[in-house]
């Protein structure tokens, strides 16, 4: 039975399945998807708790190992043990607890494992089922790949900065926030991790999955990738809005309540008509001069994209949908803009905040939030948890991060009664 | 090479990226993904199949740049839905595929009449993912999206910006990427799922709860602080508050939009990059430690704009690198494609040969399998490219009942 339980009493995709993770700052996403999936993941930490526990935002502001927010979410559903790998006993006892185990994920530096006599090539001859996942900035075996790398400077060398930023580029371009650079590493780690396991059990063999993180931003970069590739063409950053070779017009638009929404321009005769329809209900329809023209919208059965430029009325059609639309959102507050608008069959979103997504009921209705009890500090707080809906081996957040070596005995006995 | 998953077939109806994204992946990592469109509008349904960047002036549903780029590996058949015979066949192909792929708007699946129940009639074990941007339950399931609206519902477009300035949002869809590769995860763990219990399910992804979880420390410190993102000064993505680190930003360099990462993780990165700098004014007191250099943060990012606009990015990056401290062009995207030895190195660009685009490079994967690793070399399926294989040689039916359905527009 793999421990923690679930607290719901479900086994997951991964039930049965042993993780060693190393821990990390950069992979410590994949081993928490892992768990989530049912996995058994065993974090080890070197004495004394890993660096990352001191990264806040902290339990009310306080720092201490127990009490980073960081720690926490990225470690959830873990089983923690402290080890000294300088130290013989440490290095032993992961040996052991490695050949007991389906999957190694690990982020050293390349070449300091093997140092230790612990990496995949030296398990390899008796455990040749075992899948080992290497995480690192640039892949095991490039020049690079012990230079020192952050989430920022990771992000601006492969790609996703100079797509961010704004129409004036005076202003530095910008990190997309959160450490998406790291996230992009362990969502392939993950799937990559995935693809080896099931080829083991249809093919009968583990083996070494080398992920550069590196190598993973620069092919999450969408169109700034493949104009280059296909056109030799440059994407340039805008304002809120897409990347792109050429100029676009500014898309975002403000709510009476001072929100930032965006909405689909309206092209077909249905946007026209919702759009009709809706300034008409908002007594709008008088106080906009070009409200002809979102009729005509509506009679001529949308516009074409490829007509705006050639066809005087259709440019004045789409140009009237734009402007109506914008009209309505400065009508409205940003929540009921976005909402009736969706509900209209108009696309539009309100620029959400963190906190936003946590009180909209849409994410608390699929379940997205769940409680994960802290019995430490008699609390418990809401997670985000579920990506998604799985019911025969749901995604389930077993169980708060653990504490500094709280694991020990368990994962002693795990790697065999030592 | 033995591929990883040989042996493995997917019937696949999605596209755009955050679908076609998934199934690209486990296609390059041996795969059969069989992708199927619809005739009757020549496949436009995935707009990729007909937008920029061309290789040259063709146009139409077999020229899409960003369509060649996500179906590599894959065959393509086409199916009007419409027909009796094309509903037939799909069972057929249902019958024998183990996963079934979609990222519609929840509801097409069912008026199509292959919603989860029709299918495992078909396949007892069938894995049945779907994608959508607000998934298939709660108030917002029938609301449409796409990159930039998941983005902006999810939080992540609020976290990226400069302080002091409107939020700048991220300028691709950084979001159809991870609904991709939360696809792919959610694939196989149906099947892993699958093969040890024998049960196939209906997996039902969210890309906005998936964006909202790549956002967890922030979503923790409203729910556990109750401090709100929203606030004076916040967010500021250049900088790092989590962890702290302190100078921690993009600097302007030589020539014309050029601009450098650095980033001090500590104190003894700062002291290193303070050695490199050379400046009466890095000594000062104030700067030695962290909780200084934060204090003064606008004022020390000034002084380094100052010393780092006269210099070049790669130099610099390069000398800072040398000395400890972690630095970064800002490449653009020619330079990390043609001029990088890490992405060359890596293999990251394979070309594909497409039946009608010629050769053209595609994204690579960035993980490398010490015994199946993957394989991009055939473009993407041109419209129906590969029905006489998949309707003829797969399913065994006869040329002459192949000819006649083509006839009927089946095909």
């Amino acid at each position: 039975m793999t421990f923690p339980d679930r607290p719901d009493g479900s086994s997951g995709a991964l039930e049965g399945v042993r993780v060693v993770e190393l821990a990390s700052e950069h992979g410590a996403l994949a081993g928490k998807i892992l768990a989530d999936l049912g996995a058994e993941v065993i974090v080890v930490e070197p004495p004394g708790g890993h660096a990352s526990r001191r990264f806040g935002p902290f339990l009310d502001d306080v720092p201490g190992a127990e009490r980073s927010l960081w720690w926490w979410y990225y470690n959830t559903g873990k089983l923690g043990v402290a080890l000294d790998l300088h130290d013989t006993s440490g290095s032993d006892l992961l040996r052991s607890l490695i050949a007991a185990s389906d999957i190694v994920l690990e982020g050293e530096p390349p070449g300091q494992l093997a140092e230790l006599g612990l990496d995949f090539e030296s398990f390899e001859p008796e455990r040749p089922e075992l899948v080992w996942v290497s995480i690192t900035p640039f892949g095991r075996s490039s020049p690079r790949s012990r230079e020192p790398i952050t989430d920022l400077t990771l992000q601006a060398d492969a790609g996703p900065v100079w797509s961010c930023g704004y129409d004036d580029h005076l202003l530095p371009p910008v990190r997309p926030g959160g450490n998406q650079g790291y996230h992009t590493a362990c969502l392939w780690a993950v799937e990559a991790a995935l693809v080896a396991f099931y080829a083991r059990q249809t093919l009968g063999f583990g083996q070494h999955v080398d992920v550069s993180m590196n190598a993973a931003c620069n092919v999450t970069t969408e169109a700034a990738t493949y104009e280059w590739l296909v056109a030799g063409a440059t994407v340039e950053r805008q304002t809120f809005r897409h990347a792109a070779v050429r100029v676009t017009p500014p898309r975002e638009m403000t709510s009476a309540d001072g929100q930032t929404v965006i909405g689909a321009l309206p092209r077909r005769t249905g946007e026209f008509q919702a759009l009709s329809e809706w300034m008409t209900e908002l007594g709008l329809r008088d106080r906009f001069d070009e409200f002809f023209f979102v009729e005509m919208g509506v009679e001529r059965g949308g516009v074409q994209l490829p007509d705006i430029t050639g066809d005087p009325e259709a440019a004045a059609i789409y140009q009237a949908g734009a402007d109506g639309l914008r009209m309505v959102a400065a009508h409205l507050p940003g929540k009921e803009f976005f909402v009736q608008a969706q509900q209209r069959g108009i696309p539009a979103a309100m620029l959400f905040a963190p906190e936003d997504v946590v009180e909209d009921p849409h994410f608390s209705a699929r379940g997205f939030f769940v409680d994960v009890e802290h019995d430490d500090l008699g609390r418990s707080f809401l997670y985000p948890g579920p990506v998604f809906q799985a019911p025969t081996s749901p995604w389930t957040v077993r169980g708060r991060a653990p504490h500094v070596d709280e694991h020990a005995e368990r994962v002693r006995r795990a790697a065999g009664g030592m | 090479m033995t591929s990883a998953l040989g042996g493995l077939r997917i019937c696949d109806f999605s596209g755009q990226l955050a679908g076609a994204g998934a199934t690209r992946f486990l296609a390059a990592m041996g795969a059969e993904v069989i992708r199927v469109e619809d005739p009757v509008t020549h496949g436009y349904w995935d707009v990729l199949r007909g937008v920029s960047p061309f290789v040259d002036e063709r146009r139409g549903p077999d020229f899409g740049g960003p369509f060649n780029n996500h179906n590599v590996e894959k065959l393509g058949v086409t199916l009007n839905l419409r027909t009796d015979v094309g509903k037939e066949l799909l069972r057929e192909l249902v019958a024998i595929s183990d996963v079934v792929t979609e990222n519609f708007a929840p509801g097409v699946m069912a008026r199509l009449g292959f919603a989860y129940d029709a299918l495992r009639s078909l396949k007892e074990d069938i894995v049945y993912v779907s994608n959508s941007g607000y998934g298939h339950s709660g108030p917002y399931r029938d609301f449409k999206t796409w990159g930039p609206l998941v983005q902006a519902g999810c939080g992540l477009a609020f976290a990226t910006g400069i302080a002091g300035h409107h939020p700048a949002a991220i300028g691709y869809s950084y979001m159809d990427h991870h609904g991709a590769n939360v696809m792919a995860i959610a694939i196989m763990a149906g099947l892993l799922h699958r093969n040890r219990t024998g049960d196939g399910q209906w997996i039902d992804i969210s890309c906005t709860d998936a964006g909202a979880f790549l956002n967890g420390p922030a979503l923790l410190d409203y729910t556990v602080n109750g401090r709100p993102l929203r606030r004076s000064g916040s967010p500021d993505s250049n900088r790092s508050r989590a962890p702290v680190m302190a100078p921690h930003g993009i600097y302007p360099c030589d020539g014309e939009d050029n601009w450098v990462a650095i980033a001090c993780r500590d104190d003894r990165d700062w002291r290193a990059l303070a050695g490199v700098v050379a400046a009466s004014w890095c000594a000062e007191a104030r700067w030695a430690s962290c909780p200084g250099r934060v204090e003064a943060e606008d004022e020390l990012d000034r002084r380094l704009a100052e010393w780092t606009s006269s210099l070049d990015r790669f130099s610099l990056a390069a000398t800072l690198r040398e000395a400890g401290v972690p630095a970064a062009a800002v490449q653009r995207p020619s330079e990390r494609i043609d001029h990088d030895p890490e992405t060359a190195g890596w293999g990251l660009w394979p070309s594909v040969t497409h039946s009608k685009m010629g050769t053209v490079r595609v994204d690579g994967i960035p993980a490398h399998f010490s015994k199946t690793d993957w394989v991009i070399e055939r473009g993407a399926p041109c419209l129906g490219e590969h029905n006489d294989v998949v309707f003829g040689d797969l399913l065994g039916h006869t040329d002459e009942e192949l000819v006649a359905w083509r006839a009927q527009g089946v095909f």
